[in-house]
């Protein structure tokens, strides 16, 4: 098996107008412009309207164990891979 | 996306499990919020540390220190985990082709998706500690780590991929949530993500099943014959009973894994009975029967001797799902080796630039 | 010739046989997230072909809906070009076939978004920023084949050579048309020439120009497609899903 050179990068999302990127998760890619592509694909796949930063790991220099840590909230686009789309018939629970 | 059809998301907050996932998240913020210490003094026992992190309900994170019987612990959980995921697309995505009307074809390209997408973040979660995806996806082709028994039975009819939404997406439901407030930082996190999405996944299920309970009668046989075959299999994806479990306490310790096997079998037992009423199914168990007593429904265990088979790689499709698998890989290494050898020369060119 | 149901249905038509080729790419892309990429692409083929499948059968008035149409017409009847129906081949065919027909779609989209039926002009105005995705996604991977390894290469250039004559008939004049296809020609053209050369990959030579997919003469392969994608609707006759 040949070995595959396909890097590790760190995604970071604007996920609304007026707040930072944040941290969202990693991929694979064999380039930068790859990277945002798949970023979009993987990470923004519930939002729109969002800046991507694709960072490669190897460029960061991490400091200490005491990281802050990030959230994601997915947002509403494909509304129907939000569980509330989907009709409960009354009286169903722990769905 | 397209499609007007479909009416905003309901923004109140989720109750069950989803409220459960809620929850974690919440206290995962919270404990990330309290008076957390640093790293560990110079002279301090990173034992004792460790331990002390753990305790407080705080989270190890990736440049901790950590013992290395937990940390090989965690590669093997995330990432069978992950390559389940991965597997899992096969199943379901044996409809896509064929499912029955447009919206419904939708849904489950976008459900699959969503699996490839779980199984990307499991395999980075499983990165932080310290080994690639690479050599995963090798373990995972080699056939040195399994992935979730389940995925080695048949999708026969369009049925089974309500079954598998309402079960077996239950079942791991049922089995994920805990993971929210598991100890290592990453992997809750991406659990976290994951339970937010399995969630739909569950409710399209049911949504697939109570739609064919309730159409002709070929297609309320067609629901009953897809739950006949995919309950005990549901059942076994909790894994052995408790007394047979072989990483259980120590990982129960390592607060990896919060509750016993039996404890969660029980739990999505007794969300199912309801369920099934309401779907107008019968749960295919003659001694399924409320226990006073317990306050608990007692049940059938699955056949324990099946699943180790289907296990050591004798059910229905285990060679059928690697075989697809490798295939693929295999197929795409020209591809894979065509984008490495462009970035290669590109970077040669000119200065890797980072997009802003 | 071309009525607005015959012309909203050809456009439905390519987008759905689209959709369904990419949709069968799922589980098996060289990369998981090539894999997820191509599900938004077949997701947004999709969704297109429904609006105007749903319009199509508003057009006509005979009560079809959607799935009327996309699972109830025979072979003869589908109308979308042959492009679409050609099978994925390898990962250099799909792109070939997603990279032409993304070149066509968004100049395409992009007139109709000011075309004077407005419902088409707000499907178009939609569809149009998902095409532009399509192209960028698919010239990419052009680029990359064609420029990346010797193996790549050969094959990124034999699947351009095997698609190539299927763009031809996309760009059939029809002038009463809300939008004329032959009016797209150069849009695409330039679009085709810089890519192509950016990639180091020869644009074929014109000559065989099959065609005949609008008038629902189609290649072997769209009855299988059919078959497979119409079984279970079909086998239960008015059943709700």
């Amino acid at each position: 098996m040949s070995r595959e050179s396909s890097p590790l990068w760190e995604v970071f999302v604007r996920a609304r107008r007026g707040l930072s990127h944040t941290h969202v998760g990693s991929l694979h890619a064999p380039d930068a412009e790859l990277a945002l592509r798949n970023a979009r694909d993987v990470y923004t796949r519930r939002q729109e309207g969002v800046s991507i930063w694709v960072v490669p790991a190897a460029a960061i220099t991490a400091s200490s164990p005491d990281e802050k840590d990030a959230f994601f909230e997915p947002a509403a686009d494909k509304v129907y891979r939000h569980p509330t789309f989907y009709e409960v018939p009354d009286g169903v629970a722990h769905l | 996306m397209y499609g007007n059809d479909f009416s905003a998301p309901d923004d109140a907050p989720g109750g069950g499990l989803l409220g459960e996932v809620e929850a974690a998240e919440a206290a995962l913020r919270e404990a990330a919020a309290r008076a957390r210490r640093g790293g560990p003094a110079p002279d301090e026992d990173l034992e004792a540390y460790f331990a002390d992190v753990i305790d407080a309900d705080q989270k190890i994170e990736p440049r901790d220190w950590m013992p290395e019987a937990y940390r090989k612990t965690l590669i093997r959980q995330i990432a069978q985990h992950a390559h389940s995921e991965i597997i899992g697309m096969q199943p379901e995505g044996n409809w896509i082709s064929r499912a029955p009307s447009l919206k419904r074809k939708a849904i489950l390209l976008a459900k699959v998706q969503d699996e490839a997408g779980h199984g990307l973040y499991l395999y980075a979660a499983a990165e932080t500690l310290g080994v690639s995806r690479d050599e995963l996806v090798e373990l995972l082709i080699s056939g040195r780590q399994k992935y979730s028994s389940i995925f080695n039975y048949p999708t026969l009819t369009w049925a089974d991929v309500g079954a598998i939404g309402w079960l077996v997406d239950g079942a791991a439901i049922v089995n994920q949530v805990p993971l929210c407030r598991c100890s290592y930082g990453p992997y809750a996190r991406a659990m976290i993500r994951v339970c937010k999405e399995e969630s739909f996944h569950q409710r399209q299920g049911y949504e697939i099943l109570h739609t064919l309970a309730h159409g002709t009668p070929g297609q309320k046989a067609m629901a009953q014959d897809a739950v006949d075959r995919w309950w005990y299999p549901s059942l076994a994806m909790f894994g052995p009973p408790d007394g047979d479990s072989t990483h259980s306490a120590q990982s129960m310790a390592w607060k990896i894994k919060r509750f016993s096997n039996d404890d969660l079998r029980q739990r999505f037992v007794d969300m199912c009975v309801q369920q099934a009423e309401i779907l107008g199914l019968r749960i295919p168990d003659p001694d399924l029967r409320w226990n006073d007593e317990r306050q608990a429904y007692d049940y059938t265990q699955p056949d324990y001797d099946e699943l180790m088979q289907v296990i050591k790689g004798n059910g229905p499709c285990n060679r059928q799902r690697m075989e697809h698998r490798r295939r693929a890989h295999a197929d795409g290494a020209w591809v894979r080796e065509a984008a490495a050898a462009y970035a290669a020369k590109r970077s040669a060119n000119n200065k890797e630039k980072v997009a802003a | 010739m071309t009525g607005s149901f015959d012309f909203v249905l050809s456009l439905g038509d390519d987008a759905l046989i689209a959709a369904q080729r990419l949709g069968e790419w799922t589980s098996r892309a060289p990369e998981m997230e090539e894999d997820i990429a191509l599900a938004n692409i077949a997701l947004d083929q999709l969704g297109a072909a429904r609006l105007l499948l749903t319009y199509a059968g508003e057009l006509e008035g005979a009560g079809r809906d959607e799935d009327a149409l996309a699972f109830l017409r025979d072979d003869r009847e589908f109308r979308n070009c042959l492009l679409v129906e050609l099978p994925n081949g390898d990962f250099a065919v799909t792109m070939a076939k997603l990279f032409f027909l993304s070149a066509y779609q968004l100049p395409l989209y992009t007139a109709l978004a000011g075309c004077a039926d407005e419902r088409l002009a707000a499907i178009g105005a939609k569809a149009r920023k998902e095409s532009a995705y399509h192209l960028d996604h698919a010239a990419l991977w052009v680029k990359r084949l064609g420029d990346g390894t010797e193996e790549s290469h050969r094959r990124m250039q034999a699947a351009v050579d095997e698609v190539w004559p299927y763009t031809h008939e996309l760009f059939a004049a029809d002038p009463a048309a809300p939008v004329d296809p032959a009016t797209l020609r150069a849009d695409f053209d330039a679009t085709v020439s810089t890519v192509l050369a950016e990639a180091t990959l020869t644009r074929p030579e014109t000559g065989w120009t099959p065609g005949g997919g609008r008038d629902g003469v189609h290649t072997e392969h769209v009855s299988y497609l059919l078959a497979e994608m119409q079984v279970l609707h079909r086998a239960h006759p008015g059943a709700k899903w």
